[in-house]
């Protein structure tokens, strides 16, 4: 039986990982590599990388990062941040990364979700979307670090995502993102019954039930979060160990061992 | 001295390392002498079928390839590497493999999504020495949207349960191949990994 994934998220900007609170108010944290290794020995499914300054300020992602964390682990990771072209994303998968994420470049070029996803597969395509709320029941598409409203519907987009050749779906709630306060589950419960490929839900985990919540209520195939774990305030057996007494399938401890 | 087999598709880099952390030396090739004078053969891969199918083609490899299997060298097709290994794909179209095993690759069917993405059980079936102290509750990493659908019974070595079952260990003498990715499927993998490099003399 398919297991629910558990993904911390690594925030990176200049090789170092960081965590803001709804984007803003960025704080140092740690060496992704060795995060990374962290996060592999206790039990983590998958990891993801974002570049989270990459998109402002036209910077490529450091693929000597991306080659280290690969050379150290063995699970699956994603990196996202900054990738505008084929070329882009072909460099960073041949570093060692399992799989790109693309954000403000696919909705400034949806073309770019077509041509990679034939390129290298749907299944290392992942379509990031920042959504935030804007009216009762609507979210709205945000880009460059939830500043800008591009005007697109977040549901609506994600289904266009799909038909592009988008393999999975990471989608941050960014009223929720940081607060800890739990995922927005409405969006997150809307979206995993509109598109038939795997969602990864991020933004808002800060108690154990919040990852059951959106696992169980939310339909969401995994779930990401960043600081619970940076500050260990949720280690990851433990976590596992909740879930699993909720009757949620989750990689049982036996295997990673 | 293993031979990985680079098409220019998918993360070789990461069955390099996770090769390297149980010991195994290996090297990535396109040459047919490098691959003849190899004791085993590993033939990665994501992407599409016919793609991967014609640049192996295209860079002399499907004959080298079909010779080494058949002198009795260890191979093990990973993810669309299994799949090459069988006959037939009908991956958006009807397209001819490998044919060093019996079967065909078709899309992931039942009321699941696809692709199939993430860790998912390997139900065993009898001893085989690939399995060698994998746990009978271990999880494996799976990202594909197509499947071995057709296949011998006796080559089937450890299958998955996604709309149907998967096959996700197969193996015929000398021909290894599993859907999923070892290189990423934590210690369970690692141990899968050297497992296929005890078959290697």
């Amino acid at each position: 039986m398919l297991a629910k994934r558990i993904i911390p998220c690594l925030d990176v900007d200049k090789g170092r990982v960081v965590k803001g609170k709804k984007f803003q108010n960025i704080q140092d944290v740690a060496d992704p590599v060795e995060l990374a290794q962290r996060y592999n020995q206790a039990g983590a499914d998958e990891l993801v990388f974002y570049d989270i300054t990459a998109s402002n300020e036209e910077r490529d992602i450091l693929a000597d990062i991306v080659e280290k964390v690969a050379a150290e682990i063995a699970i699956p990771f994603t990196v996202g941040g900054g990738l505008r072209t084929v070329d882009d994303i072909h460099k960073i998968l041949r570093s060692g990364a399992d799989k790109v994420s693309v954000n403000s470049s696919a909705v400034e070029n949806p073309q770019l979700i077509q041509q990679s996803a034939l390129k290298f597969g749907s299944q290392c395509i992942v379509l990031s979307i920042d959504a935030k709320q804007t009216a009762d029941n609507k979210w709205m598409v945000f880009t460059k670090g939830g500043r800008t409203n591009t005007g697109l519907d977040a549901i609506e987009w994600a289904k266009r995502g799909e038909e592009l050749g988008a393999g999975e779906i990471v989608i941050n709630a960014i009223d929720t993102d940081g607060e800890k306060n739990g995922y927005q589950l409405d969006l997150i419960k809307q979206l995993a019954e509109a598109v038939n490929i795997p969602i990864v839900a991020s933004g808002g985990a800060g108690k154990l039930e919040h990852f059951s919540d959106v696992l169980q209520e939310g339909y969401a195939d995994a779930a990401l979060a960043a600081s619970v774990f940076h500050y260990n305030e949720i280690p990851i057996p433990e976590l596992k160990q909740y879930l699993q007494k909720k009757a949620i399938n989750v990689r049982s401890e036996q295997s990673w061992r | 001295m293993i031979a990985i087999i680079d098409y220019g598709a998918g993360n070789i880099k990461s069955l390099q390392f996770a090769l390297d952390k149980v010991g195994l030396s290996s090297v990535v090739t396109t040459e047919s002498n490098v691959v003849q004078e190899s004791k085993a053969i590993i033939l990665p891969g994501v992407g599409a079928f016919n793609d991967a199918m014609e640049a192996i083609r295209s860079l002399g490899l499907a004959k080298i390839l079909k010779e080494e299997a058949a002198n009795g060298k260890p191979l093990l097709g990973i993810c669309l590497g299994m799949q090459l290994f069988y006959e037939t794909s009908y991956e958006d179209g009807r397209w001819e493999g490998l044919g060093l095993l019996k079967g065909a690759v078709s899309r992931i069917t039942g009321d699941v999504k696809v692709p199939h993405i993430g860790w998912n059980t390997l139900d065993q079936h009898g001893n085989n020495a690939i399995l060698r102290s994998i746990n009978p509750e271990a999880y494996a990493y799976f990202v594909h949207s197509y499947a071995v659908t057709d296949y011998e019974n006796q080559s089937l070595v450890a299958s998955t349960l996604y709309g149907g079952t998967i096959p996700a260990v197969v193996q015929d003498k000398n021909i290894t191949g599993m859907q999923f990715h070892p290189e990423k499927s934590g210690a369970v993998g690692l141990q899968l990994l050297k497992n296929f490099g005890e078959m290697i003399r």
